[in-house]
């Protein structure tokens, strides 16, 4: 202990102690001293990781959160208070265990342990509707539950698709056809704690032995005796209440960064704030943890961090002291100025036959067009495993294209045939609407007028008795003409059924078309003749639809016992087999569409052994041999195990970029060009750089050793971007085009350690109970606040309706636990980090109760707010 | 845990050393400078063995417990090097204020700078011995999920509490030692430097280590306490409050004895 030649502390001598050249006062010195000395101990806090912190904390490392969605309306997911909530954990494995939790136990609030088969609608409801829950912990139910699991809506997509009361009103709102009976809809409810998915058995493991060991009462009826086993979870969402609220406060930052005259006025503004930003964004990411998930939206935003806002800004004038101060402030500040960021990627196509992508197509020209989803979602972020809602469809897609490119004749068809694989589909079809919005808008070499056909694939992997039902419009299909196009597609999929094994019905005229994006086009141009191919003919055959479950597992994807990775690669598995009779149908049918002699066709057969290696790569493995050698040597570390296909908001995914690169090689062809030719096609003669696309691949491994065959490939597979119109046209609350945008955040975390107990529980850093307050005050209070019609001038209501109340809120709260800790760290970061807003909507709206004031205290000081409360903090919080 | 825990064992550790501070030195301006001199050179010492450390560690390419002993021996050497090295510094310093001053006398005796000297040395080393732990004592957790005592935070508290005094009484019998020559005495504050160290090795085991150091304390300090020249006659004296004029620095002296023993 005397001896300790640990690590250097940081922070001493920060306040040099008045070492008392005059006699007098000198109890004052001494007690400066004494707090300098405090303050130089104190100051040492953050240093995180030391062997203390070993002592106390276990981090678990193999979470997924869920995390807060903002569409034009409504905010969805899950809330934890800024320094996260803490709660003693309660295991639940039967629903009778929940009494504890609500109502018996003594010490709440808990931190629930809920088994993955009692993750129901109806169990997080009443956690929702309970004080004493302050999060919850998800361990996935293995094997998925049989009775089926589905979070995503009875209806997905309701009111972004094709029926709507203008069209088909009968079929508005899946009304008679819910397509996914088993939807609770869970992911689309807001829940202010913080729910986590275990991916780690050992992990669960690990929490359940902690709660055994420490929280089980020493006789039945008896109160568990401290120290009890406790759980922290960390996901404080940036945004609330909306897309139409986040945006308009990121956009109200910017505009001001833009006009300096409105934020300051000098030429050395410029530099100074380009100082400032810098400084801050330094400290930012030496401080976050984990600054890739900060801004996964490119650091662009984070460029408008820091001073920019007014506020800041004005303080540097005021006094240049204070710049330093500011910019600090900024680099601990937990609220960047961009909220939340579009959910967007980009949407892989590629043409059977060249197509020049600056020029426009001829609007006499036919095309085919075969499109699907590459897309899914679950309750948990960037957890998406999608087998059957968009990955079977997609391998299909993919294994046709290679097909039809593979087949004799296929370059001299009469008409050429489009493959789009269409992102963001889960959430309202933003792949889709852009694509028809370019169209329409001609940033795309097609219009919607060269759309002769159009084939879909839907959700085609759970088929029965090798039916796959032909789904289209009934609406469209009054019109005569439109009906014999209909039908001629029907035909030839009709004709290319029985050379593929495969029966095609149609499910009767009287029910409308499935959540596709066939919808969308049909949207943009009435009277478009098109299909959708899907293994159900009501609702889905997916039980477990856009759920943690959809996994290989739930396709029947079964190897044999003792197989290496490599030879699962090849493997051909029933399910491959089943897909790729898919394929076969897919791309005959395609063929005799785009002209091809009937007698041509019945040559075309799609490879089972790349079906069953795209469905390897796509649902198990990413990282393996074939994967390896199709993408870039930059490429490697979007390759991994159990990939997911989540649409996310930083682009393009790995999803997409797998992809492109896969489709280029199934479709594509090698070049003969070196590397610095491929990567520079423009330069060379005679590569027609605006028909093909090149990519310089890193190849298969040579032999046995390490090094690989680089090779080049061209082929037609391109990019378009992915990104809600709504987005582009700056129209946040449109109800035509999805709005959804994932908040930001700063960090996520969550771990295990033991508390004390109550009667020690006056934490100046918060901790239980902490989220409650907060997060509804972000919650509820905002999303009232942010509704349009609410007076004031733009900038009060963009900046008031999340802090002020938010905080104000939870300081007004009665009973509120923590209601008296004026110091607390959190309420300090919330009204310094958005101390920026404009205080009257706040005051106004909490009517000068007193303990409101309190609350907003950081708002309604507006500019100094920012200043003070963090020095406050800084220095002063414990003199 | 918490802001009760730590804020009692803030005081609990820094509390005596505090105490001390504002009654017998704050008052005074030159004590003040030496209780700086004091902590300067401690930090020189803390430094000199970091750097061993690092260098240490670097060359051996490892960082084991069983580099962690001899490290914290040569911690301790360096920390009573850096004692000596104030010892002469605040010697020379001495010299210098007694010819300044009109009647040829230094104004603050040898005794007083080596109790200072001896006070600041413990006060630093107590804050950063403490510092970690105290951070980490505001929670939201605390000590015991991998079985460790939840005693962790008060034993470290007291442990402090122990060496603060401890660093005083070396400083006043160390100075002592040096003043009359006798390695005996220099010898036995290295010693039991070197041996309450070696007890904090027993670390779990609280009885173990807490026990035997705070016996050590108690012993070191009546040990301090008569090579100031006091005595228990002293303390009769000073509690039947007859002062005797020269009395004040075995009044601090006495001061320092602690109760809690």
């Amino acid at each position: 202990m005397a001896a300790g030649p640990g690590r250097g502390c940081p922070g001493t001598g920060r306040d040099s102690p008045g070492t008392g050249r005059d006699s007098l006062g000198m109890l004052r010195n001494s007690l400066r001293m004494l707090r300098a000395l405090l303050v130089a101990a104190l100051a040492a806090a953050p240093a995180g990781g030391n062997s203390v912190h070993r002592k106390i904390y276990i981090p678990l490392n193999h979470t997924a959160p869920c995390v807060r969605l903002l569409n034009a309306t409504h905010q969805i997911g899950c809330q934890s208070s800024l320094s996260g909530d803490t709660g003693v954990i309660h295991v639940v494995e039967r629903e009778q265990d929940l009494e504890w939790a609500l109502a018996e136990g003594p010490h709440p609030p808990y931190m629930i342990l809920l088994d993955g088969s009692l993750f129901s609608r109806e169990i997080l409801m009443r956690l929702k509707g309970s004080s004493r829950i302050s999060g919850l912990a998800v361990a996935a139910a293995s094997p998925a539950p049989a009775q089926g699991f589905s979070p995503g809506l009875k209806c997905p997509n309701d009111g972004f698709g094709l029926y709507s009361d203008a069209y088909g009103p009968q079929f508005a709102h899946c009304n008679g056809s819910e397509w996914n009976p088993d939807g609770s809809g869970l992911s689309y409810e807001d829940f202010p704690f913080p729910i986590f998915l275990l991916q780690d058995a050992n992990e669960t493991q690990l929490i359940k032995e902690c709660f055994r060991a420490h929280n089980l009462p020493p006789a039945p009826g008896a109160a568990p005796q401290f120290p009890l086993c406790a759980l922290q979870l960390l996901a404080h969402m940036h945004a609330a209440a909306s897309t139409v609220t986040c945006m308009r406060r990121s956009s109200l930052q910017s505009a001001f960064s833009i006009n300096p005259g409105q934020c300051c006025t000098g030429a050395a503004l410029g530099g100074l704030q380009w100082g400032c930003t810098g400084a801050a964004l330094g400290l930012q990411s030496t401080f976050s943890i984990n600054p890739g998930q900060c801004c996964t939206g490119g650091c662009t935003g984070g460029l408008q961090w820091g001073c920019i806002s007014p506020g800041q800004c004005c303080m540097g004038l005021h006094g240049g002291l204070q710049w330093g101060r500011s910019s600090l402030q900024s680099a601990f500040s937990i609220n960047p100025e961009i909220v939340c960021d579009p959910l967007l990627d980009y949407n892989v196509w590629s043409s059977l036959q060249p197509i020049n992508a600056s020029a426009r197509l001829p609007p006499e020209q036919r095309l085919v067009l075969a499109a699907t989803r590459v897309d899914s979602h679950s309750f948990f972020w960037n957890v998406a495993p999608g087998a059957e809602a968009a990955v079977g469809s997609f391998v299909v897609l993919l294994a046709a294209a290679q097909a039809l490119q593979a087949a004799p004749g296929s370059q001299r068809l009469p008409r050429n045939v489009l493959f789009v694989f269409f992102q963001g589909e889960s959430f309202d079809y933003i792949g889709s609407s852009r694509l028809a919005f370019d169209m329409e808008h001609d940033k795309f070499p097609l219009r919607l007028e060269n759309i002769g056909a159009f084939l879909e694939l839907g959700q085609v992997a759970l088929r029965n008795d090798s039916v796959l039902w032909m789904h289209t419009d009934p609406i469209s299909r009054r019109n005569e003409s439109v009906e014999s196009q209909v039908q001629s597609l029907l035909s030839a999929l009709r004709a290319a059924g029985p050379g593929a094994g495969l029966s095609l019905r149609e499910p009767g005229q009287s029910q409308p078309l499935p959540p596709s994006a066939l919808q969308r086009f049909l949207r943009a141009r009435r009277g478009l003749p098109g299909v959708l191919l899907a293994d159900h003919r009501g609702a889905f055959r997916n039980r477990y639809f856009q759920s943690i479950y959809d996994t290989a597992e739930s396709l029947g994807l079964r190897y044999p016992e003792g197989l290496s990775p490599e030879q699962r690669l090849e493997f051909v598995t029933d399910t491959a087999q089943a897909l790729a009779q898919v394929a076969t149908l897919v791309a005959r049918a395609l063929f005799s569409l785009a002209g091809g002699a009937a007698g041509a066709a019945e040559s075309i057969r799609a490879d089972p052994k790349t079906v069953t290696r795209l469905l390897y790569g796509f649902l198990l493995n990413s990282n393996n041999s074939w994967f390896q050698s199709v993408i870039k040597p930059d490429q490697r570390g979007i390759l991994g195990p159990f990939p997911q296909h989540y649409v996310a908001v930083s682009s393009p995914t790995n999803t997409t970029q797998l992809l492109q690169a896969v489709l280029g090689n199934l479709t594509g062809a090698s070049a003969n060009l070196s590397r610095e030719q491929c990567q520079e096609p423009g330069k060379t003669p005679g590569t027609l750089p605006e028909l093909y696309e090149y990519w310089w691949v890193q190849g298969p491994l040579d032999g046995n050793s390490s090094s690989r065959i680089p090779g080049c490939v061209r082929s037609g597979v391109r990019l378009s971007p992915a990104l809600s119109p709504a987005f582009e046209l700056r129209r946040w609350d449109s109800r035509e085009f999805s709005t959804w945008t994932e908040s930001r955040w700063k960090d996520v975390r969550a771990r295990l350690f033991l508390v004390a107990s109550r009667e020690l529980e006056v934490t100046p850093g918060g901790t239980r109970g902490q989220g409650w307050g907060h997060g509804d005050g972000d919650t509820g209070m905002g999303w009232r606040r942010g509704q349009p019609g609410d007076t004031g001038t733009s900038r009060g209501q963009g900046h008031g309706d999340q802090t002020g109340t938010g905080t104000g809120w939870k300081q007004g709260q009665p009973g509120d636990r923590d209601g008296t800790q004026g110091w607390d760290r959190d309420r300090m970061e919330t009204g310094t980090a958005r101390g920026h807003g404009d205080g009257t909507g706040t005051a106004r709206g909490q009517g000068g109760d007193r303990q409101g004031d309190t609350g907003t205290q950081g708002s309604d000081r507006d500019i100094q707010g920012t200043g003070t409360a963090r020095d406050t903090e800084g220095t002063q919080g414990w003199g | 845990m918490g802001a009760a825990v730590l804020l009692g064992c803030a005081a609990i550790a820094l509390g005596p050393a505090a105490a001390l501070l504002l009654l017998t030195v704050a008052a005074e301006p030159l004590l003040l400078v030496v209780l700086v001199a004091g902590a300067f050179f401690w930090l020189l010492s803390l430094l000199a063995a970091s750097l061993l450390w690092s260098v240490w560690v670097r060359l051996s390419g490892r960082e084991d417990a069983a580099l962690l002993p001899l490290g914290a021996a040569a911690a301790v050497l360096l920390q009573e090097l850096c004692r000596f090295a104030c010892f002469k510094v605040l010697k020379k310093a001495d010299e210098g204020l007694a010819t300044l001053s009109e009647d040829g006398r230094s104004p603050i005796s040898l005794r007083r700078m080596a109790y200072v000297s001896g006070l600041s040395f413990g006060i630093i080393s107590g804050v950063f011995s403490i510092t970690n732990i105290l951070a980490d004592s505001a929670g939201p957790g605390t000590v015991g999920i991998h079985g460790d005592s939840q005693y962790y935070f008060i034993t470290s508290a007291f442990l402090t509490m122990a060496l603060v005094l401890l660093h005083t009484f070396w400083g006043i019998i160390f100075f002592d030692a040096c003043e009359r020559r006798r390695a005996g005495g220099l010898g036995l504050v290295v010693g039991s430097h070197l041996l309450t160290s070696g007890l904090t090795f027993l670390n779990p085991w609280y009885e173990a280590s807490l026990g035997p150091i705070f016996i050590l304390t108690l012993c070191t300090g009546l040990w301090a306490f008569s090579t100031a020249g006091g005595s228990f006659r002293n303390v009769l004296k000073c509690l039947s409050c007859k002062q005797e004029p020269e009395g004040q620095a075995m009044l601090y002296s006495a001061l320092q004895v602690p109760p809690e023993g």
